[in-house]
């Protein structure tokens, strides 16, 4: 597998076409495990990161996963293909950056993606599409099981599973929803997440995790405490309380703008998609806005002849990594919003 | 709803103050509101709230006089990671540096994780009989104060047996 070959399509898991993904976009859930008798990468010399990601991608290539996987050395990728990757959420901005051996195991599907020697030294996380937070920690649970039986992790009977940092203790575990609140954010109302999600111990990030804005209203939920609850408890607090509280609070504003101000939604709706038919120049981050109100428009009924599948393939296809590696060339900030904006033209027209 | 104070951008943080019976309410913008000092801070990165948590650790310290996190030369015989670097940095240098630096790190962990220090996840199932047993009766102990919190004595009875029979 090469990461060129994913940039002609999105990530099945980015959000499926069927009404349960019209506010849950997908879920994650991820693992932060490190090997016993190996220091942690702040402390660990070269040489031992070498040996360590050889050893962590046998043990990887050796267990039976249902579908097949392949090592990539992110040391050796070229910068723009581990762009790519992160763009489509299979390795994190910090991997890209990272320095020194370190590698990733992708699945085929895009589903199961492992991190070796990032924060910490095995970084495991499973994708669906829609709120599918239990599957997702079955089957992370059960790969975890499986690689736990070839090597020895580093845990204590106290803080359970030990991580670089504290605040990834005890379980090690990440939940996260990607959302798309496009509604409870026109309204005003987004205040709702933020309060569900203290609540509830949680953090709101933006599409890209840590440090990032919520462009075209899309939000990351993520928990924060990993030490003290048993897994289960924390899936079900998020897939059984905060995720559909946050879903109905957004389909209730929806519902509201639909009932009180359609007129004002299908304004902003088509304007949003003239644009987009029309522009010969779009930078990503207007193009990720745009999209989002066109997203609420085909789910509101406001919009017939395009299909999420379209917008969810331009979200993907319009990210700077991908557009220069299906061009097959470096272009630079002009030239990519020139691009995009006639891939976007050329996507909309055939519909 | 526009900001009182811009009058351009759209008010997204509503106030309502009480005062002698009187009911003002003020309806500012994200930026007009951080002018004001009123900001919300809706998400705190991970490292910031370390950051702040080692700070104040080390304040608590100092003010009882065993002034750790300064004076943290003390260096783990294993990876040479001293808490004086993990607090710039906040990560640790090894598994083993939870054992060194327990008693310093402890407050920190419990003030992270809502108040947790122990953990009652998942386990692996290479670990020792006897860890297993010491975390099935940390978990058991822990079941056994809810019950007597709760009244509940048929429960903490049987829990109780059941501890009695692990240690």
């Amino acid at each position: 597998m090469k990461p060129a070959d994913f940039c002609e399509h999105p990530s099945k898991w980015f959000g499926g076409a069927d009404s349960s993904c019209q506010v849950v976009i997908s879920s994650r859930v991820r693992l932060a495990r490190n090997i016993a008798g190996y220091e942690f990468l702040p402390c660990l010399s070269s040489e031992r990161r070498r040996e360590l990601l050889e050893k962590l991608r046998d043990v990887m290539l050796s267990i039976k996963l249902d579908e097949p996987v392949s090592f990539l050395d992110i040391d050796q990728t070229p910068d723009i293909e581990r762009q790519l990757l992160a763009e489509r959420h299979l390795i994190s901005q910090q991997h890209v950056r990272g320095n020194g051996p370190r590698g990733a195991v992708i699945a085929a599907g895009e589903s199961f993606t492992a991190m070796i020697n990032e924060e910490d030294h095995l970084r495991m996380q499973v994708y669906g599409a829609g709120l599918k937070i239990e599957e997702c920690w079955r089957r992370i649970d059960h790969i975890d099981d499986l690689v736990e039986q070839k090597i020895e992790y580093a845990f204590s009977a106290r803080f359970g599973y030990l991580t670089a940092c504290p605040t990834n203790l005890g379980t090690g575990i990440r939940v996260s929803v990607m959302l798309h609140l496009p509604a409870l954010k026109m309204t005003g109302q987004i205040e709702k997440l933020l309060n569900t999600a203290r609540d509830a111990d949680l953090t709101v990030r933006g599409l890209f995790g840590e440090g990032t804005d919520a462009v075209g209203d899309f939000y990351q939920l993520s928990n924060q405490i990993t030490l003290g609850k048993t897994e289960q408890q924390i899936v079900d607090s998020f897939a059984k309380e905060a995720a559909p509280r946050i879903v109905a609070y957004e389909t209730a504003a929806r519902q509201a703008m639909l009932e009180n101000r359609p007129c004002a939604l299908d304004d902003k709706v088509q304007r949003a998609l003239g644009v987009l038919r029309n522009a010969c120049l779009i930078s990503s981050q207007e193009a990720l806005f745009l999209l989002s109100q066109v997203r609420l428009g085909i789910n509101l009924g406001r919009i017939s002849n395009i299909s999420i599948a379209t917008v969810n393939e331009l979200f993907m296809l319009t990210q700077p990594a991908h557009l220069q590696l299906r061009a097959g060339k470096t272009l630079d900030a002009d030239q990519r919003d020139t691009l995009r904006a006639q891939v976007i033209r050329q996507k909309l027209a055939n519909n | 709803m526009l900001c009182q104070i811009c009058k351009e951008r759209t008010a997204t943080i509503h106030l309502t103050e009480i005062n002698g019976g009187l009911r003002t309410e003020t309806h500012l913008c994200q930026d007009c509101a951080q002018k004001e000092g009123f900001a919300v801070q809706a998400q705190i990165p991970l490292n910031e709230l370390l950051s702040t948590l080692i700070a104040a650790g080390a304040k608590n310290a100092v003010e009882s006089g065993k002034n750790d996190f300064a004076q943290s030369d003390k260096a783990c015989p294993i990876c040479g990671m001293t808490l004086q670097r993990f607090s710039k940095e906040s990560l640790l240098g090894c598994p083993d540096d939870y054992t060194q630096f327990q008693a310093q790190l402890l407050p920190l962990i419990e003030r992270s994780q809502n108040g947790a220090c122990q953990h009652c996840g998942k386990v692996p199932s290479r670990l020792g009989e006897d860890e297993k047993d010491k975390l099935a009766l940390a978990q058991l102990k822990r079941e056994l104060e809810k019950a007597v919190r709760g009244e509940d004595y048929e429960t903490a009875a049987k829990l109780r047996d059941r501890i009695q029979k692990l240690q």
